[in-house]
């Protein structure tokens, strides 16, 4: 299909060919523009520059639309645009502007042709360099072109001019020093009359404003006449948008800006500046009274509108002041609810973060529900947000809002079963920060642990795991609270359980293990209530412990790995059952409404040994080495008290106390308290000598990184349930891990570093919920959400005949942690620094100097080489090798010697003058001053006019 | 400052893409494929606003209106107006139709560098320089005419792609 290559530049393929080419798609649109390719690489090499050209047209073409890399074509960009005829120019500036950023090499060639274009006569041309300048402008090209762009913002042609204020925020950005140069005359061009230099210049300081409003505020007389006398809405839109930034911090401002913000709002017919007023109010004047009103009044004219993208807006506008204003949400209350089933999402999300900004006590309850409900009813996508807004908002500062636990547990369990549900990581760690948490909620967790796990077809759904988890964890751990503990048992282990990940299955297995002690120890309690009162010596234990040990090693495990975990732990067993009393937590309803026959018990033990059994084989270890524990002692129980299980009970022997003992240590071990751990009791734990934890914790990091990324902690603190001493528990219960604990924990992590989180902090659980993640209180607001809540649900009133229960918190732990702010960046910093330099030295708000700058202003394009001269010095202190550039402006400086002499010895004269107006603008500044002691803070002055 | 201006049809193909801050083609086409992946969930008669800072990053926010065949999508930050946006795409298409009389997509798809000019002549370097339809066709018809008068001197006949019409 390509031509032959003599008679390349006559067929040449134009870009429009290409287009038909792609369009055509004869051999597919991949083959075609791989072939085009081909024939560019071709062409682009062509000595004529026609050709090169068009070649470079349909490379820009294919890397704009078919993400064609042009990186390789760089070079040819330059010799295009540097073409003088002006449709090659263009496809080459078209081509720089897309393809150059501040790595391409070819960068430092292309500074003098952008001088020469910007020069030009031709409005379009300079009009095409100014709009690559705005692309594609780095530090060097800012500082060498600084005073060709300063020149052009004196442009009598308007778009030059237009497009000089445009290009002058990039290169304020890129080389701050140009502010020197250039902000007077940027600032002169906000009196011009043009509209659209206006716009323009308003555009650049809203853009400088937005990211530091501060140094700006000296500016506010001239910005505050265009808010009065403009009457374009783009410019009015973007002076608000100004306002609003300096508002927030200048009050003086703000009272200043009332008046003319509230006569646009209720003048304009045009819903964009009238958005942008309500903004304004909303973000910036909300303490004014009038204005307020007025927004709201406004807010709800956006909210009944039938435009969805006013209404948006409407509620958009109602989030901004929520924060402060809560009655304004609460009084536009029907339309946010009623929002929440419009048809568009945006408009759902909104009015939803709004009903959020609403929950408090009082109500959390109805809004959950009916979000809920709402949930049900749409897609996956809304429903788990409004799942997540709901977590969110209830875990919010330790369940703070939430006054009845049970509910919120039961609520947990409904929000498990909806089908979309996916955020089962957030509803596991809730579940267990409650059970941690608030002892009051555990029966109910149980409960709803219980009908999560026995229902089979939730184990189909991979969403679910993480809850099913949580479940089974709550389970074991708060098994004295079940009803019917060997129905757990089932549960956990039912056939299904072989589909949940390796992982959360050895948490359920670990629940068994709990499980099964409890139920022993109730049994063997009852039992032995009479030959075994609730004593605790030191050699009972003791022998219980040698015992259990000896079993151990006769048992079934044969891997001396598993004792190496063993040994220190029962020995620290025995240090700290000295002289803490075990005290059996809550009371035993299981064993209290229905005690264990010995059927029941041989009927569980046989069950769990047959459902583990199988697992002996898998090559999981986590789940393997549960099963083992489990299997052994069930093996030992059975061995040392055959008799004991038959019927007669008085054959209740000495041997069977063995196993009452250890029944027993394992139960009470079992039954030590897990309290919530703090974030920061890694820091509290003393690093013993000759331990390097980062060196060690880099190397697991590779290998854990192999291991399982996934599921992070649970399965750590399982290990920990089983294997730590009981002391650590116990310090773990008080809060405050004590040193002996900590040094073994520590002991504990050089041995099993592999089983810590390669993350270096070991806080057992990380909080569930996050001090961190709310930043309301609404407490102020209380009386008027009740009256929400009521509005909402007429018939219910909120009566709390219980007491809300206790939540379990952290004394210095939980401290909100600070986020340090982000610091501006420092490029903005040196900009602001200059911008207040040079608003310090040039007050541009004295009305005499006024006639006589706008007269230099205008300065004819001669003048340039003053300016060259003026910016050179700069160019010497910050750069380097541009010497070329700077001869070559000496060189014309030399031709004009005079008259650049004379232009200096104006400017001095003109510095002169403006140094003794400023002398005088200063002691009427200091008078004012002792009337008013506001002024302080502001870095530059804030002339009368606004205050 | 408006950071990227989309126009892609209704089957995913980009007709224009600008970027004013750099981003590397990859990037682009990514982005690309993101909006198209969103804007194409999106009901009809529902708002013309979508959130954006899951594919463009903090403070960023997106506008598009759907014209027959054709998504015109703006993407911009804090310091621009939602209504503005929205009526800048409409200045946009005014003079795109201005340019072609009853544009349609094919138009679009054979005067890209066209539609370019007119694209730069109103937002230039992220920011709204032009807001008047009318001021863009004169500019328009000027660089076009100086388009064909550079190429007059070429000694080969044929013009550029763009300067036919």
């Amino acid at each position: 299909m390509s031509g032959p290559s003599i008679m390349e530049t006559l067929f040449q393929r134009t870009l429009e060919d290409l287009i038909k080419g792609i369009r055509l798609q004869l051999i597919g649109e991949s083959a075609f523009i791989s072939k085009a390719m081909e024939e560019i690489r071709k062409e682009i090499k062509s000595t004529d520059l026609q050709t090169k050209s068009i070649a470079l047209q349909k490379l820009s073409y294919l890397n704009s639309l078919y993400f064609v890399d042009m990186s390789w074509a760089a070079f040819h960009c330059i010799e295009c645009m540097s073409s003088s005829r002006f449709s090659l120019k263009r496809i080459g500036y078209v081509a720089v502007s897309q393809s150059f950023d501040e790595q391409t090499p070819v960068l430092l060639l292309i500074t003098n042709q952008l001088r020469k274009d910007l020069g030009s006569v031709n409005e379009f041309e300079a009009g095409l360099a100014l709009d690559c300048l705005a692309n594609i402008a780095t530090a060097d090209l800012a500082r060498d072109l600084t005073p060709e762009v300063f020149t052009l913002l004196g442009s009598s042609k308007i778009p030059v001019r237009k497009k000089a204020i445009g290009v002058i925020l990039r290169v304020f950005e890129k080389y701050p020093e140009a502010v020197r140069v250039c902000f007077k005359r940027l600032v002169e061009n906000l009196d011009s009359p043009d509209s659209r230099i206006l716009s323009a210049v308003v555009g650049v300081f809203c853009e400088l404003a937005s990211r530091d409003p501060r140094s700006y505020l000296p500016l506010a007389p001239e910005f505050y006449r265009v808010l009065v006398d403009s009457k374009n809405n783009w410019v009015l839109i973007k002076i608000l948008k100004i306002f609003t930034k300096l508002a927030a911090i200048e009050p003086r401002v703000a009272k200043r800006i009332v008046e003319p913000v509230c006569d646009h709002m209720r003048r304009t017919g045009a819903k964009s500046l009238m958005f942008e007023c309500i903004r304004t109010v909303v973000s910036s004047l909300s303490e004014y009274e009038i204005a307020l009103k007025l927004a709201v009044s406004k807010i709800r004219e956006l909210l009944v509108d039938e435009d969805a993208n006013i209404k948006y807006l409407g509620l958009h506008a109602l989030s901004i002041i929520a924060p402060k204003h809560l009655w304004v949400v609460l009084d536009n209350q029907e339309i946010v609810i009623k929002s929440l089933i419009d048809a568009d999402a945006n408009i759902q999300s909104e009015s939803l973060r709004l009903v959020m900004a609403v929950i408090s006590r009082s109500n959390v309850v109805d809004i959950s529900h009916v979000l809920l409900s709402y949930g049900h009813k749409s897609d996956p996508d809304f429903c788990n947000e409004i799942i997540g807004s709901i977590l969110s908002a209830c875990s919010h500062n330790l369940y703070e809002i939430v006054m009845d636990f049970d509910w919120y547990v039961s609520l947990l369990g409904e929000m498990s079963r909806i089908p979309h549900c996916q955020k089962g990581e957030e509803i596991e760690n809730q579940l267990i920060d409650i059970g941690m948490r608030v002892r009051d909620a555990r029966l109910e967790l149980i409960r709803v642990g219980r009908s999560l796990l026995i229902d089979p077809a939730l184990l189909g759904n991979p969403y679910l795991y993480r809850i099913l988890c949580a479940a089974a964890w709550v389970c074991g751990e708060y098994v004295e609270f079940s009803t019917n503990p060997p129905e757990l048992v089932e549960a956990l282990l039912q056939p299904r359980t072989s589909m949940l990940p390796p992982l959360i299955r050895a948490v359920y297995l670990q629940s068994v293990l709990k499980i099964l002690t409890f139920c022993m120890y109730s049994h063997l309690q009852k039992q032995s209530s009479i030959s075994f009162p609730s004593s605790h010596n030191l050699e009972g234990v003791m022998a219980e412990c040698v015992s259990r040990r000896k079993t151990l090693e006769s048992s079934d495990i044969p891997t001396s790995a598993q004792d190496d975990v063993f040994n220190p732990m029962i020995s620290e067993n025995i240090l700290c059952e000295e002289d803490i009393p075990v005290e059996t937590k809550g009371e035993n309803l299981f064993f209290e409404k229905n005690r264990f026959s010995q059927e029941s018990i041989v009927n569980l033990l046989n069950a769990i040994e047959s459902a583990l059994e199988p697992l002996l084989g898998t090559l999981e270890v986590e789940i393997l080495e549960r099963a083992r524990n489990v299997l052994g002692l069930i093996d030992l129980i059975k061995q040392q008290i055959p008799n004991h299980l038959s019927p007669e009970e008085e054959s209740f022997s000495r041997e069977a106390s063995e196993v009452w003992k250890l029944i027993r240590s394992m139960n009470d071990a079992f039954c030590e308290e897990l309290g919530p751990v703090s974030f920061t009791a890694q820091e509290k734990i003393q690093l013993p000598e000759g331990l390097v934890l980062e060196e060690n914790l880099r190397e697991l990091d590779s290998i854990y990184g192999i291991l399982q990324p996934p599921l992070n902690f649970l399965p750590q603190r399982e290990e920990r349930v089983k294997e730590l001493p009981d002391s650590e528990w116990r310090s773990r219960d008080d809060l405050e891990p004590s040193n002996e604990s900590t040094s073994l924990l520590v002991e504990h992590r050089k041995r099993h570093g592999l089983y810590y989180l390669p993350s270096g902090v070991s806080n057992d659980y990380p909080l569930a919920n996050d001090p961190r993640s709310g930043e309301h209180d609404y407490d102020e607001n209380e009386d008027l959400i009740r009256l929400a809540a009521q509005s909402l649900a007429p018939k219910k009133k909120p009566n709390y005949s219980k007491p809300r229960p206790v939540v379990v918190r952290l004394e210095e732990g939980e401290t909100t942690f600070h986020i340090v702010s982000k610091k501006p960046n420092s490029k903005y910093d040196l900009l602001s620094g200059v911008v207040q330099d040079v608003l310090q030295e040039t007050n541009p708000m004295e009305s005499s100097q006024k006639g006589k700058e706008k007269v230099s202003s205008d300065v004819p394009p001669g003048s340039k080489e003053n300016l060259q001269d003026l910016v050179d010095p700069m160019g010497e202190r910050s750069g380097s090798g541009k010497s070329k550039h700077r001869s070559h402006g000496k060189e014309r400086d030399h031709k004009i010697p005079k008259k650049n002499d004379r232009e200096k010895d104006e400017n001095c004269e003109r510095a002169r003058q403006k140094g003794s107006h400023r002398l005088g603008r200063k002691k009427t500044r200091q008078r004012a001053e002792g009337q008013t002691d506001l002024h302080a803070h502001t870095p530059g002055q804030i002339p009368d006019l606004l205050l | 400052m408006i950071r990227a201006v989309i126009v892609m049809n209704t089957q995913g193909k980009p007709r224009l893409a600008k970027f004013y801050d750099y981003q590397p083609v990859e990037k682009q086409q990514e982005l690309i494929r993101s909006v198209f992946a969103a804007l194409s969930n999106r009901a009809e008669n529902v708002s013309n606003f979508m959130e954006a800072e899951s594919i463009f990053g903090p403070d960023s926010r997106l506008v598009y209106k759907h014209y027959a065949t054709l998504y015109f999508v703006f993407v911009f930050d804090s310091s621009e107006n939602e209504l503005a946006m929205l009526d800048l795409i409409q200045v946009f298409v005014e003079t795109l139709d201005k340019c072609f009389r009853n544009v349609c997509e094919l138009d679009i798809v054979f005067n890209y560098s066209k539609m370019q000019s007119v694209l730069d002549e109103i937002i230039f370097g992220g920011q709204v320089l032009e807001t008047s339809s009318v001021e863009v066709m004169k500019a328009i018809e000027e660089i076009s005419k100086l388009e064909a008068a550079s190429n007059a001197i070429s000694l080969i006949p044929y013009a550029s792609g763009w300067s036919r019409r």
